[in-house]
């Protein structure tokens, strides 16, 4: 039976080519990958092979055809002793592959409706009982707890990092892990961000629960391609077969006087990530209940915490297995006049601003998003529905940032409720500074955000 | 790079013989046949086809025990045939239809099965290497025995995040075996421009890891190389490095004109090095199959293959919802 041989697309973009020569002729016998011409695409000259075995029958297009479409019949394929003489001559291009490769229309999404949205139902039930007895406790004893609690009931988890085991933690956070669970379970790594984060990964995939300490989060940049290319995108690659429980943790954003390659806030890097969870606690309460949630949850989740929180005292419930759901927010304080949302160590200057503001008559509602992703975005719509005003804190930098995302969402869903523009209050636009007075200059402050409350109210 | 003729004579049953024969040709008509339909722009994006190192994987699969893990980089249809993987589904993930194994959303690059013990189809070059050391990380701490075969290339040799590997690998007895596939082009590089030592495997020696050089363009000769790697990681003593030398006929990928090498070399390996000819010429010189018996496999491996292609072809692109599952577990 007669084949017809296509010309070929020889490149992810080629749709023509050019049939530059040819190195059979009628009548030659051809096996299976001997190269039949010569095809010059828009990048290069190619050869192009045979794929079945047979006789050149006849040759449709001559050498030095320009132009000639993909998919046209160039020759003619024919087994030994049939007839050539009944075979067609150069026939129209025949668009074999595009019934099938034609893609599907995909309809846009329906454009959200500008006018009077309904307000969003977000999770409003409390996380955990009212009358639950508290005990102070700083973030960094309630991370440790939360890793001890989840590596005893489930032997899957471990904790790997530099300085995690022997050392006890480069911030403690991890003391005492090492002597009840052993060097199996708690493990010491070489200082090698990108080798060990992927080994993490793999052993992921491999069915177990790792949670990875960054000494902190500036040396995950060493890292982040097995963070976004390897954990994060995985599950979508797989069609869904093969996932990544893990969480990345460590600190993340300025510390104190250690200068621009040790002060940088990543939350906006990651936030950006389809296939990451995103968490950024603030409270000791809220680290011991996401962390044991992002250990439990099946995807990749990077936990940012902070240094200057470690030492911060907080009340934290004393119940049996506190967890707090990623992606929902918390009010920490209901207010009339402005929205403040905030998260992490923004926090500080927003519940800050917030008391002095209360001073002068201002009434603010604090929102801690905990979670950027998911991200708990009805809250923060509730809350300017009722204030229609809008302030967002954070410590990383203006341009792309956790505010810009905030700012744009109410701007598209809520927009006929707000009295005046949204103010991203931010770190500034600068590497951080080493010397005292440059480095404060550079962090947000509770003035600025203070400043930027009475601006929106027009105070 | 060495040529195919064993010195010794083969320790090895003809039905061995035969399996290893009828799995490399059906990953090299495979891969002509996606070339094919490539050509005929039904497989899109980039395609980078193993023809000419299928006696690796089909050797190392040889070695290899249920249970037993593999990953590789973005050349991994050979490897999915090689551990049992539906050619079907493969060739349906290449066209991006939803009876791929990643239901069209992975490509030829992205690839999965954990019925199979397959962990990719990794598109970054090199990242397969620490992900390869954690699947085995997993099986020491799980201590169930098993081991993984981690490929990677010459050209992904270079990467740092390999010897950051080899370092930890070595540190905790890792029960891994890094397959260096070297094809010695590294895209368009040769070895020598890109690569300060003649023999990569070296490089373990300063970790401590064991290695050595494999023939890949003979089938028994990876599998008895893969049989000692494998007992080595399986007797507790650590990661193996086997380097395996070996040709890919096509360029890099469908869009290479591969002009970095001469035809006469790539003829050359082709008619005095390839692998399915070598065990074709075991079988009929050891009477262990007659021309007509492998015109009969030929005939099957064909079939399978333009099922496959037919499949491919025929099933649906991914519904539109497809777009948004999978993100997250």
């Amino acid at each position: 039976m007669a084949t017809e041989i296509l010309m070929p697309a020889l490149s992810p973009t080629m749709e023509e080519g050019t049939l530059a020569k040819w190195l059979v002729k009628e009548g030659d016998t051809v096996n299976s990958g001997d190269i039949l011409a010569e095809i010059e695409t828009d990048k290069a000259t190619m050869e192009f092979e045979a794929v079945d075995e047979g006789i050149i029958g006849k040759i449709l297009i001559p050498e030095g055809t320009e132009g000639v479409r993909v998919n046209t019949p160039i020759a003619v394929l024919v087994e030994e002793g049939e007839d050539v003489s009944a075979l067609p001559s150069a026939a129209p291009a025949a668009d074999a592959g595009n019934e099938a490769a034609a893609p599907a229309a995909v309809e846009a999404p329906a454009p959200t409706p500008a006018a009077a949205p309904a307000a969003p139902v977000v999770d409003l039930s409390p996380d955990w009982p009212a009358d639950a007895p508290m005990k102070q406790q700083t973030v960094r004893e309630a991370l440790r707890d939360a890793m001890a609690e989840e590596m005893r009931s489930d032997e899957d988890v471990y904790l790997m990092g530099e300085e995690v085991a022997e050392y006890q933690g480069a911030y403690k956070v991890s003391q005492g892990l090492l002597d009840e669970f052993g060097a199996q379970r708690v493990i010491d790594t070489p200082i090698t961000e990108h080798g060990f984060a992927g080994i993490a990964v793999g052993s992921a995939f491999g069915g177990l629960k790792p949670i990875v300490e960054f000494m902190t989060f500036n040396f995950a940049m060493q890292a982040i391609d097995q963070i976004i290319n390897s954990a994060a995108k995985t599950l979508y690659m797989s069609g869904g077969q093969m996932g990544c429980p893990i969480v990345f943790r460590g600190p993340n954003g300025a510390a104190a006087r250690v200068a621009a390659q040790h002060s940088q806030d990543y939350a906006a890097w990651y936030m950006q990530i389809p296939g990451l969870k995103v968490a950024m606690p603030y409270s000791a309460a809220d680290a011991k209940g996401l962390l044991k949630s992002a250990i439990r949850d099946p995807n990749p989740v990077i936990f940012l915490e902070n240094e200057i929180l470690y030492g911060r005292s907080f009340d934290v419930p004393q119940v049996d297995d506190l967890t707090v759901p990623l992606g929902k927010a918390r009010i920490w304080r209901e207010g009339t006049d402005v929205t403040i949302v905030s998260f992490g160590i923004g926090m500080q200057y927003a519940l800050e601003a917030a008391d002095k503001l209360a001073e002068d008559g201002i009434s603010a509602e604090v929102i801690d998003l905990r979670t950027l992703r998911p991200m708990d975005t009805g809250t923060i719509i509730n809350s300017v529905m009722k204030t229609n005003r809008l302030v967002t804190v954070e410590e990383g930098w203006p341009q792309g940032s956790v505010g810009s995302y905030i700012s744009s969402v109410v701007m598209q869903e809520a927009f006929d409720y707000l009295d005046a523009p949204v103010i991203n209050c931010t770190g500034k636009d600068v590497p951080m500074p080493y010397a005292a007075n440059l480095e404060k200059l550079a962090l947000v402050t509770t003035d600025e955000v203070i400043a930027a409350v009475k601006q929106v109210t027009y105070r | 790079m060495a040529t195919r003729k064993s010195s010794k004579k083969p320790n090895v049953s003809a039905d061995e013989l035969k399996h290893y024969y009828r799995e490399m040709l059906l990953i090299r008509r495979f891969e002509e046949k996606a070339g094919q339909l490539y050509g005929m722009g039904l497989i899109g994006g980039f395609c980078h086809l193993y023809i000419g190192q299928e006696a690796v994987v089909v050797g190392l699969e040889a070695a290899a025990e249920d249970g037993d893990k593999r990953i590789t980089s973005y050349r991994d249809h050979g490897h999915m045939l090689a551990c049992g993987m539906d050619p079907g589904g493969v060739m349906a993930e290449l066209t991006g239809r939803i009876g791929g194994l990643s239901k069209g959303k992975g490509g030829s690059m992205h690839m999965f099965s954990k019925e199979k013990h397959f962990y990719g189809g990794h598109g970054i070059v090199g990242a397969q290497v620490p992900l390869g050391a954690g699947l085995a990380f997993a099986d020491k701490y799980k201590d169930n025995g098993r081991v993984t075969f981690t490929y990677f290339g010459d050209g992904a040799a270079n990467q740092g995040q390999v010897y950051e590997t080899f370092n930890m690998a070595a540190l905790w007895n890792l029960p891994v075996v890094f397959v260096i596939e070297n094809n010695q082009y590294a895209m368009g590089t040769a070895q020598s421009r890109s690569t300060s030592t003649k023999d990569i495997y070296h490089r373990g020696e300063a970790f401590g890891i064991p290695g050595e050089i494999v023939n890949g363009m003979d089938v028994l000769a990876v599998k008895e190389a893969g049989e000692k790697a494998v007992a080595h990681c399986r007797a507790g003593k650590g990661p193996y490095i086997l380097e395996v030398k070996t040709y890919r006929y096509r360029g890099h990928s469908m869009s290479d004109p591969a002009k970095y090498r001469t035809r006469e070399e790539v003829q050359k390996v082709r008619e005095q090095s390839d692998p399915i000819e070598h065990v074709r010429e075991l079988l009929l010189s050891g009477k262990h199959a007659s021309e007509d018996d492998l015109k009969a496999i030929d005939k099957e491996i064909k079939e399978i293959v333009n099922k496959a292609a037919d499949f491919a072809k025929e099933s649906p692109e991914p519904p539109v919802e497809e777009l948004w599952t999978d993100i997250y577990a």
